[in-house]
This record gives C-alpha cells, structure tokens and sequence, in this order.
C-alpha cells in the first residue's frame, strides 16, 4: 500500500462554485484527461500574450496568496526585475503543514497538471525558466503523481527547451521536503531547497530581488499557482467577480473538526462563516453546540461564536474580526471541547516545529507549553493566566519569520475570549471537559 | 557516476536502482548539494535510518562533510538515526485530529503494540509515532503508515489495521516498500 487505503472523501455543496476543484475526481492527473478538460490553453495563450498582459491580467483579478498572507500575486510577480544577471526562478510552495489545511493535498492528488501549467505561466510572467514544486516529505505518494504528470508534460513538449513549440524554455524540477513546517516560511523553503536547514532568511532582500540560489524569485503557494491557469482562461476581470471587494474568485476552505461534513469546500471570497459551518458542512456533529472557531489553520486566533454571525470569509473581513484568513483551514470546536487543552495542543506544535534561531520563538514557545501543560493538569495560578498573556505579547513581532507570530497569537486569543475557561483550571480543579492530562510532559 | 569518486558505484551501500538515482539527482539542481534533502530521504527509505554509512556516502556524493550532512540531517523530523519498524505507524494528534479522537486512537495503538512514543517493538515489525499535521485534516483522525494515508480512523478500528499490515511482512524489498 503505497499512497492510500481509500481515496480522500470528495464533498460537494450546491453554494459551491467550483473553479479550483472543478476538475477533481475527473481524472485529470491523467495529461490527455487534463488537455480534454481545457487544460493547457491558458499557458498557450500566455506564450502568445506574453508578460506584461499576464501581469495585468492577474492584477485584475485581485487574486490573493492562499498560503496565508494573502498578499496581491500579480503585484507580487511585477515586483521581479525584468533585467537580472542571475537566473530567475519560480517556486511552488508545496510544503502544506499549517494544522487544520489540507486543500493541497487534493490539488496535487486530483489536478497536478494545472500545479505545472500554473508554474509555465508564472515563468513566462517573470522571465524564468526553471520552476520548481516543492512538496513535503510526508505526501510522498502526491510527489510521486506530480514527478508522473511532470515527465508527461516534457513528453508532449510543454516542458523543455521549446515549450508548445514557441521557441521559450521551460523546466519544472520537482523536490521533497523531509519533515518540516518551517519550511513552509518562503526563505526557509529556499534554504532547504539549497540542501540546509530550513532556518529563515533576514529581509529584505526580498525574494524577487534575491531569492533561490541569489536569483529573483517568485514564490507562491500551490493553491495560488493552480489557480493561474483559471484566472488567464476566464479572465481576470471575470474571476475578480466571484469575490468580494479586492479579495478575487473563490477559495478551496478546509473544515475540519466538530462539524456533520468535513471536507475541502470551494466558496467565493466573502462567504459567511456561519452559513459554511452550518449549511455547507451540515452543521455542529453530533448535535452539539458551537462553542469557538479557527477561521483560518492553527496560527490563527479563535473567534466566538458571535463574532461569526456577519463575517464574510476574505483576508479583509477576518482581519477586522481581529483574526486572519490565512490557509483557510477552518477548526470547528464544540461545547465539549477544553479550550485549555487546545491552546496546549496548539502550542505544543509551535514549540516542536520552531527552528530555534530567534530566542522569543524558541524560548516563548518552550515556556508556553510548559506553562500549559502546568495549568491544565492542574497545577496552575491565577498568576499563570497574566504570565502565558505575557509571554505571548513579548513574541510578538519579536522574531525574524512568522512562526514567532504563529504561536502567540492564538495563544493570546485563547487566554483573552476564555480566561473563564483557565479560570475553571485553577486551585486543583480537574479539567472540566479532557481526560488526557499529561503531567508526564512536566 | 560523482565526478569525486570514480569507485563510488562499486562502494556504494545502496542498491543499483538508488544509486542511478543518486547519480542523477546531485545534476538536476544548479548546485550539488539541493539534492541533500531529498536523497537523505530517499536513502533512509531504503536502508531504514541515517546510518554513519549512510551519512559518509552522501557527504561523498554532495562533496560536503558528514558534520555538514549531520546538520542538515538533524533539522528535518522524518528523519531518524535509528531503525524504525519495517512498518512505522504516525498517528496524528494534532488539532483537527484531535477534536475527533486521535488520542483515543494513539492509546489503542499503545495498548495493541506495547510500545509508545518512538518505540518499536521486539520483533522488528511496528514502531509508533505521534506527529504534527499530516495534511488530512478533513478526513480525520489519520495516520500515515510508513508513506500511506488511513483516514476516519477510530480505536476500533486499529486491530484489524495492524492484523493487514502483519500479513504483508514479506513483501516488498525495503523496509518503506
């Protein structure tokens, strides 16, 4: 059994608008399937429009990085020189390990091939002529099908020294990581790219000044590039449509948790958090109530069930909620859940994957798990409450890549919407809701 | 074949088919040594951990040294200076994993293979790890064993699932086959 036991579960609802996915389950991993879907066209239309139309065309559809800043891709790819003395770069960020995210692993498993047309367009906009796609360690059987659908596209030619017979080289080399969520960092991933450890680059420089191997580089997350492809073959007006004001097209959100029907649903920017929670994933499993929400992976701080009434799910919205958008994997927790032991599960991972190069990281975090795993086992003060809220201010902002920022945030969001919750921790008391107390971990 | 080391293909300590491998992957890149990460993995799939063979092979194949190697080596989580099992079961227990009972499916894993954290059991066939986020959050809890995906898994389930695996002992070549 090398891949899987089963293929992951496809889920559909009629609010979806299926732009990204909408190849998913068709077979299109297979390259005649893809080019049978459309796909392809939009590369060559690129090779004929060139770069300047390609980065306007992406301006226009206000496409934001799905990674998780959300920052504007076609200002992103403008910002790479048109003259430089070293080679350019594009590089696909693959490396899909924020908790509670999984939309990459259906996009390498169902639709590699908009993965590689993605990543010719990306070229031909910045003047490059390597790519690369950088997939974790751990999807090993996905690496597998993007090394398959790669060779295929240099057997039919839209790889290589002429692609599509234009005259313009193109090369896509594909590589693992090994274990790692700092990788997902943009420099940290270009320095495990380069065969070191994944330990984050000071900038500026910025990438697309000075990026892989000291040459410009754009990077981009892997759902950003396989929506490329639908951006040049609709438009970019069009796809800027489907969003919300300066948040374009639709979003693959990953909901997970307490709810009827998980899975990895394709909305338009702006969508309801409420109405995703309780129409689109049919709603609190087990007929429970909603006690909080992740909105967008495990960095992102909580949000109480009446924040959510009227939010619209772009990186705007979310931000003035006073969270982020950021992956879109959307954690939903119900009334039975111990928010003490989920911000200790939170940061326990923040602590195990901090690459321990900035001292508030790897000391915040460090000290932060300790102090919960204290607290809920039990052994807390009321002092406690104000020294984890402390801790976590003093990361902010305080570290050279985000991760510092990961980890403090939502602890902070924990301790401010539910210091009832820690309270109920105090003076001895049993965790009111979890039976694993790990005292062992003291 | 490394331009270093004419006789590396006679020494090498993996199998034919890896080693071409090798020999190609330290090209493909601007420099030798982007093929580090990937070929750390690779060759740990086949001979099972890190070895200091394993190590002073590769230095030899990037031409850097093995502290260098080491370095690199010890940053990345998959892998490991000591042997797993044949199958190496990663049960995720992170958030989304969690709030749908992967500890419950951890401890089934425990009490089934006697073994916890990082452990592996006596005849050589399990080893048990608890990981960060696989990327299948919305098939939760999952686990991956070895390279493959299980998804919706429940303590209920964890019998049967070791009972397959121990019926695959001989097959395959590696111990990730």
């Amino acid at each position: 059994m090398r891949g899987r036991d089963r293929m992951p579960r496809l889920v559909s609802h009629p609010d979806e608008v299926k732009v990204v996915s909408k190849r998913f389950g068709q077979g299109a991993a297979n390259i005649d399937k893809y080019i049978e879907l459309g796909g392809y066209e939009a590369a060559k239309k690129c090779l004929v429009e060139g770069a300047e139309w390609i980065i306007n065309e992406m301006k226009a559809s206000n496409l934001r990085g799905r990674g998780g800043a959300g920052f504007p891709t076609g200002m992103k790819w403008s910002f790479v020189p048109k003259q430089s003395a070293k080679p350019k770069y594009v590089l696909v960020n693959g490396d899909e390990s924020e908790p509670g995210t999984c939309k990459d692993h259906l996009i390498f498993l169902h639709d590699p091939h908009a993965v590689i047309e993605g990543t010719i367009i990306a070229g031909v906009a910045i003047g490059s002529k390597t790519g690369f796609i950088y997939l974790r360690g751990e999807y090993r059987y996905l690496i597998e099908i993007m090394e398959k659908a790669v060779a295929d596209a240099y057997a039919k030619g839209f790889l290589g020294k002429n692609i599509f017979g234009s005259g313009t080289e193109f090369q896509i080399i594909t590589q693992s990581g090994a274990g790692a969520y700092e990788v997902g960092e943009e420099s940290a991933l270009m320095e495990s790219l380069e065969g070191k450890r994944g330990i984050p680059r000071i900038k500026p420089p910025f990438p697309a000044v000075v990026g892989l191997y000291g040459g410009p580089t754009v990077i981009n997350n892997a759902e950003t590039i396989a929506t490329v492809p639908h951006v040049i073959a609709m438009g970019g007006a069009a796809f800027a449509a489907i969003g919300s004001a300066r948040n374009g097209g639709t979003r693959l959100f990953s909901i997970s948790g307490h709810v009827e029907r998980p899975g990895v649903y394709e909305l338009p920017m702006g969508y309801n958090l409420k109405k995703m929670i309780y129409e689109v994933a049919g709603g609190i499993s087990g007929g429970r109530t909603l006690k909080a929400v992740v909105p967008g992976g495990s960095s992102t701080p909580v949000l109480l069930p009446a924040e959510i009434e009227n939010l619209g799910m772009d990186f705007d919205q979310v931000g003035k909620a006073g969270s982020m958008l950021g992956s879109g994997g959307v954690v939903v927790l119900d009334d039975h859940t111990c928010i003490v032991e989920f911000a200790l599960r939170t940061i326990s991972f923040y602590q195990h994957e901090s690459c321990g190069w900035c001292i508030p990281c790897r000391e915040g975090t460090d000290w932060l798990k300790k102090s919960l795993t204290r607290f809920h086992a039990g052994f807390g003060s009321a002092k406690d409450i104000d020294n984890i809220q402390y801790l976590a201010e003093n990361m902010l902002g305080r570290t050279f890549c985000p991760l510092g920022d990961a980890a403090a945030m939502p602890t902070l969001g924990f301790v401010k919407k539910f210091r009832k919750e820690f309270e109920d921790h105090l003076d001895g008391k049993l965790c009111p809701f979890a039976k694993h107390v790990e005292v062992a971990l003291l | 074949m490394s331009p270093n080391n004419p006789n590396i293909e006679t020494m090498s300590i993996f199998s034919p088919q890896v080693a071409a491998r090798f020999d190609a992957l330290v090209e493909r890149y601007p420099v030798r040594r982007s093929a580090l990460v990937p070929m750390l993995l690779y060759a740990q799939d086949e001979i099972g951990y890190l070895s200091d063979a394993v190590i002073a092979e590769v230095a030899q194949r990037i031409g850097i040294t093995e502290l260098d190697v080491r370095n690199v080596a010890t940053y990345y989580s998959m892998l490991r200076f000591k042997p797993a099992g044949k199958f190496n079961v990663q049960v995720c227990t992170n958030i989304s994993c969690m709030l749908r009972g992967a500890y419950d499916v951890y401890e089934r894993f425990q009490e089934e293979l006697g073994i916890g954290h990082k452990g592996v059991t006596a005849d050589g066939i399990f080893s048990l790890e608890e990981v960060e986020c696989i990327g299948a959050c919305c098939w939760a809890p999952a686990i991956q064993v070895n390279y493959a995906f299980h998804d919706d898994l429940s303590p209920d389930a964890v019998p049967g699932l070791l009972a397959d695996y121990r019926g695959k002992v001989n097959e395959g070549t590696g111990p990730n086959a």
